[in-house]
């Protein structure tokens, strides 16, 4: 029981992160019709840019702080760079000349901060852990990731569905040619989308930052998972992106922890704990394959 | 918003479907000639590093048989090169070393792998084929992860090359290198009968409009689908190739990085050509090969390469060539 609320709360934890990395990438594919391989390796930029100013001040808030308008600068010269001569090209264009992208930019972390794996110690404030229930602690830091990604997609979903960028932004996903026509400029709309997309990547970065060892690469695998996640909850959709964000977390962390001794109630344990790590990563995939199976646009289909 | 999927752009229009049949026998006349130039010894670079660009050929080729003339951007493709080395790897373990023996069943597995997640896959259409295609590469790599019995993570080493009828002549590199040669040109014949049959019009014809075929009366699913496990069969093999070059298995070869990288050779070289993703492939190994040489950050000028080359170079090398050269063949 108090193993099945730990990974639980782990699942959670990897969902929202996953949701933070989503929620750009399925607006930028939303609006935009664009396909951002590189969108992983903005998260691994907020990881870095966390990690050096954490170390330049010596504060992780501080650290977190500036961050996010590097990471979003990035974003945007990138836009400015790359990306927007790119909108009008088909998917394959943008899958090349993102996949360059991240050639580039895996290999320049290596080349700006190292090869070696980069540590950001968790903030002081933060550190410890506390008792949630009898028998189980849980540390500090990890419920602030879960707390504030809910708060940032609680914070996304009211900009999406009452402002008037937030308008603009569904309007284009639904139709971009018709908002352009009523004189939206489209191109600043795009701009605006795509830095808000990397900057929330970078945030997703920089959380994790304490958690993880921060290095080259780190932005690829987790760039499948969005990719899954926002294939599952129907490209362009947030809500579709935050609930599919949460299962796969959860299907993930849970199918890792609990595939080997549930498959025992059927084999014997060295065939079990062999299938069940064999079986554990590939559940993502085939609940993706059977959400398309059934569904070939995802759970929540924006109408177009 | 349109689902549109790329196609070959430009190259549509020129009907390059015979692209450079004079192009191609000169390069296969250069590759056969390589060896025999005597300037290389049995064992040299040179010869190991155009070996691995054939082989690569032969998968970037098969990849071009649905993207360049199906318009289906698979970006799992990967997956079947590992599936054929992992075929040699598995079934050498267990004491079959003889080469028909595992090409055989190499062939076997990817083209039912291909069927399983072609028929899955091919319901979606346009980015959602690019992503179910990059997830079932991923189920597939993580598989080859968990094999623990056939190395994991770290990959197995096979003890020597597979056997020919017993005999060990693929121990010779100059003898490997013909035999790569060998199906590499089978392959470009094999696939440019194919494009050229009434299978392949058909083909082409869902790429360029799926709604008029289907009006006419052909069903798109089933041709596209019969072209991805050809595909995933034609690339098996390339596997089980690279697996006796390297006389090595791991599960990087994968990695979704090396689908992405045979997108690449295909556009590279000019997708919808056959030739083209020979010559991207030999292009990208180079570049490679050439920039590594420079500096180990090479991956930093590659980057931008290629992005230049899909802002700038649409139609890939051949394109390139037939603009300079002004010809318009086929």
């Amino acid at each position: 029981m108090t193993l099945l609320s730990v990974q639980t709360l782990n699942g959670l934890q990897l969902g929202v992160l996953l949701f933070l990395v989503a929620a750009g990438l399925t607006l930028v594919f939303g609006v935009m019709d664009f396909i951002n391989l590189a969108h992983g390796v903005q998260f691994m930029i907020g990881a870095y840019l966390a990690a050096m100013f954490t170390a330049l001040t010596d504060n992780f808030f501080l650290g977190l702080g500036l961050a996010l308008p590097a990471a979003l600068t990035l974003g945007l010269a990138l836009e400015w760079l790359v990306f927007r001569h790119l909108y009008a090209r088909d998917h394959l264009d943008q899958v090349l000349a993102t996949f360059g992208i991240i050639l580039f930019l895996n290999q320049a972390v290596k080349f700006v901060w190292g090869a070696a794996p980069l540590s950001v110690p968790v903030p002081a404030l933060l550190s410890g852990s506390i008792q949630l229930m009898e028998g189980l602690r849980y540390p500090i830091y990890r419920l602030a990731v879960i707390g504030s990604g809910i708060a940032v997609a609680l914070l996304l979903s009211l900009l999406v569905s009452r402002t008037r960028i937030g308008m603009l932004v569904r309007a284009g996903a639904a139709n971009a040619p018709m908002v352009s026509a009523l004189g939206v400029d489209i191109g600043r709309l795009f701009m605006l989308v795509f830095g808000f997309g990397a900057m929330l990547a970078g945030f997703a970065g920089a959380m994790v930052a304490p958690l993880v060892s921060v290095e080259p690469g780190m932005g690829d695998n987790l760039l499948i998972l969005t990719f899954v996640v926002i294939v599952i909850g129907g490209i362009g959709s947030v809500r579709g992106a935050f609930i599919a964000a949460l299962l796969v977390g959860l299907v993930d962390t849970l199918g890792r922890a609990f595939a080997p001794p549930l498959l025992r109630l059927f084999l014997d344990a060295s065939a079990a704990s062999q299938t069940g790590r064999a079986l554990a990563p590939m559940l993502i995939y085939i609940l993706m394959a059977t959400v398309l199976f059934f569904r070939p646009a995802g759970l929540f289909p924006v109408r177009r | 918003m349109s689902d549109a999927l790329p196609t070959a752009g430009p190259l549509r229009d020129r009907r390059t479907i015979l692209a450079g049949p004079i192009l191609a026998g000169l390069i296969l006349a250069g590759l056969a000639a390589l060896p025999l130039l005597g300037a290389f010894g049995a064992d040299s670079y040179v010869l190991l590093l155009v070996t691995r660009v054939m082989i690569f050929a032969i998968a970037a080729i098969s990849l071009d048989l649905i993207l360049g003339y199906g318009a289906l951007v698979s970006f799992g493709h990967a997956a079947f090169m590992g599936i054929g080395a992992y075929a040699v790897g598995i079934l050498a373990t267990h004491g079959i070393e003889d080469l028909l023996a595992q090409a055989g069943v190499a062939i076997l597995v990817s083209a039912g792998f291909a069927a399983l997640t072609g028929a899955i896959s091919l319901r979606t259409k346009g980015v959602y084929f690019i992503m179910i295609t990059l997830a079932f590469g991923q189920m597939a790599f993580f598989l080859a992860v968990s094999l623990a019995a056939y190395g994991g993570d770290d990959g197995l080493t096979i003890a020597r090359r597979s056997t020919v009828l017993g005999a060990e002549w693929l121990g010779n590199a100059t003898i490997f290198y013909y035999l790569v040669l060998a199906v590499l040109a089978a392959t470009l014949l094999a696939c440019r009968a194919l494009v050229a049959s009434r299978f392949g019009r058909v083909l082409r014809g869902t790429r360029e409009n799926p709604v008029r075929m289907r009006s006419i009366g052909f069903e798109p699913f089933r041709y596209q689908l019969t072209a991805y496990v050809i595909s995933g069969a034609i690339c098996g093999l390339s596997g089980v190739l690279i697996a006796n070059q390297t006389n090595f298995i791991s599960p990087a070869y994968m990695a979704w990085q090396r689908s992405g990288e045979l997108i690449v050779m295909v556009v590279l070289g000019g997708m919808g050509t056959l030739i083209g993703p020979l010559i991207g492939a030999l292009a990208y190994l180079l570049i490679e090969e050439w920039l590594a040489g420079i500096t180990e950050h090479w991956k930093m000028i590659f980057g931008p390469l290629l992005i230049l080359v899909v802002l700038y170079a649409r139609g890939g090398l051949v394109g390139a060539i037939t603009r300079i050269t002004g010809g318009r063949h086929g």
